[in-house]
């Protein structure tokens, strides 16, 4: 499998693309922190901007790099190795090539600018993490959509359509269901409810972390008020996990019964 | 070396494959043909693995393959479309399929032939259609194998190239090899061919010489022929 995701990675790092995406996080660590001027800020306004856009790049990518290496896939298959091996080690390639951009453009300027003299470290580090953690998922999510679509378009307009759904309308029909249901005791059902999408839970791990209350929502507060804030980290946290496994599980089994 | 059993194999509602049998025991060339659609490369992606058959059974010398994946080691595939990841060099693409098998490889000779040295620190993103098959070639007979699938050997190649490949395809017979190779080009058949396997609705239509061919047709040329069995007129 470290084979093929060499590969993978190498052909990734060498595209336009990459850089593109590594120049703009570049960019905007460098922009936010001069418009700021201060890396508490600073973060708060990379994790908007972080939580929305990796999943989005990560969906986009997946799905591009599944549809334009199919041939080249093919070739693979006919080789000597496990589908499940091509399959891991190109999922792996994509996700830590596009993590690498994450962590090289906006650690760079955070460390110009002084971030380990600062108190921010950690929670820089956790915006990290959490970005690391949606790339994993997101890819995830598209090889999904993409191994089940045999036509690209339509497999392009299903993983956007997914993006769009976790990062903009689940929220819209959430927020109009609680106001519809507001004399029912929700906690509950919005602690659950927050569990099934990723980008809605790592606002929280990083809100709970970064403690500011005022923009935490109110999944947020409830999550707080219910699980205290370490508990809450954990928790977030393994269900981010869990968002990795379970998608990944499901390429894996999609493979068995799937013709090339 | 191959025997294939009652194979059955439907995409959605089209079937593919309908009880194909088919036992390919010695050493030499066979054209697989047939119409579009007849279920050549799904036969021939059913060998390699890459489509999995709804029934039946398929033999590499004596083991049935379904599920595995080792004993790809002993087939060489030439696939259909060459397409190739478009920043890696060729150089890199040729190291990397020799890293994936572990198999000696021999592939400066056939680069010299090719005249591909040139093209060996290009991305193949920038190579040609025709060079891009020249990769491919050398990608598949840089190995020694058993069972050698070529799928639409010819596509965009030069003549020059073209008379390479089918000297390469009658030194690999005489080392006693198994080819199976699928094409619409006649002439090639006829040149290199020493039994015709001619698919029709998912089954095995005819299997034989073309000069047997010819004469249960009663045509002059194996294109005629090959277009009255198609027809389905015998």
């Amino acid at each position: 499998m470290i084979k093929i995701l060499k590969y993978s990675f190498y052909d990734l790092m060498r595209s336009r693309w990459s850089y593109v995406y590594f120049a703009f996080y570049l960019s905007l660590g460098f922009v936010l922190l001069f418009l700021n001027n201060d890396v508490n800020k600073a973060i708060i306004t990379l994790m908007n901007i972080i939580i929305v856009l990796t999943p989005l790049i990560g969906t986009i990518f997946g799905v591009m790099y599944y549809y334009n290496s199919k041939e080249f896939t093919e070739l693979l298959l006919a080789q000597p190795i496990k589908r499940n091996t091509i399959f891991m080690g190109q999922y792996l390639g994509i996700s830590i090539s596009l993590t690498l951009s994450l962590i090289l453009g906006l650690g760079i300027p955070f460390l110009m600018y002084g971030l380990f003299m600062s108190t921010a470290i950690f929670d820089f580090t956790l915006l990290l993490v959490v970005g690391t953690l949606l790339n994993f998922i997101f890819v995830a999510l598209a090889f999904n959509i993409a191994l089940s679509n045999e036509n690209r378009i339509k497999g392009f307009g299903y993983a956007i359509l997914m993006w769009l759904f976790l990062a903009v309308i689940y929220d819209g029909v959430f927020l109009i269901s609680l106001v519809m249901f507001n004399e029912y005791p929700l906690d509950k059902f919005a602690l659950f409810t927050t569990m099934f999408n990723p980008i809605d839970l790592s606002r929280i791990l990083i809100l709970l972390k970064l403690d500011i209350s005022a923009l935490l929502g109110y999944t947020g507060a409830v999550f707080k008020k219910f699980f205290g804030t370490n508990f809450g980290l954990i928790l977030s946290f393994m269900v981010m996990l869990l968002w990795i496994f379970l998608p990944v599980w499901r390429i894996k089994r999609k493979l068995k019964k799937k013709d090339f | 070396m191959i025997q294939i059993k009652s194979l059955n194999k439907k995409f959605g509602k089209l079937t593919v494959l309908d009880g194909l049998d088919l036992d390919i025991g010695k050493e030499g060339i066979f054209a697989i043909l047939g119409p579009n659609g007849s279920g050549k490369t799904t036969l021939i992606k059913s060998i390699l693995g890459m489509v999995i058959p709804d029934k039946g059974d398929i033999k590499l010398e004596e083991e049935s393959i379904l599920g595995k994946w080792n004993y790809r080691n002993k087939i060489n595939y030439l696939p259909q479309i060459a397409n190739f990841p478009a920043n890696l060099t060729v150089k890199e693409l040729i190291e990397m399929v020799k890293n994936l098998r572990p198999k000696e490889a021999h592939d400066t000779d056939l680069i010299q032939l090719f005249d591909v040295q040139p093209f060996l620190d290009k991305k193949l993103g920038n190579l040609s259609g025709g060079t891009k098959q020249k990769v491919n070639i050398i990608l598949t007979f840089m190995f020694e194998s058993d069972l050698i699938i070529l799928d639409e050997p010819t596509t965009g190649l030069d003549p020059i190239s073209l008379i390479h490949l089918k000297e390469i395809i009658q030194k690999e017979k005489e080392k006693g090899k198994t080819i199976l190779i699928t094409t619409h080009i006649m002439s090639f058949v006829e040149e290199v061919a020493d039994e015709i396997v001619f698919l029709l609705d998912g089954k095995i239509y005819f299997k034989g010489s073309s000069t047997t061919l010819k004469e249960q047709t009663g045509q002059l040329d194996l294109e005629h022929a090959i277009a009255k069995l198609i027809s389905k007129e015998i």
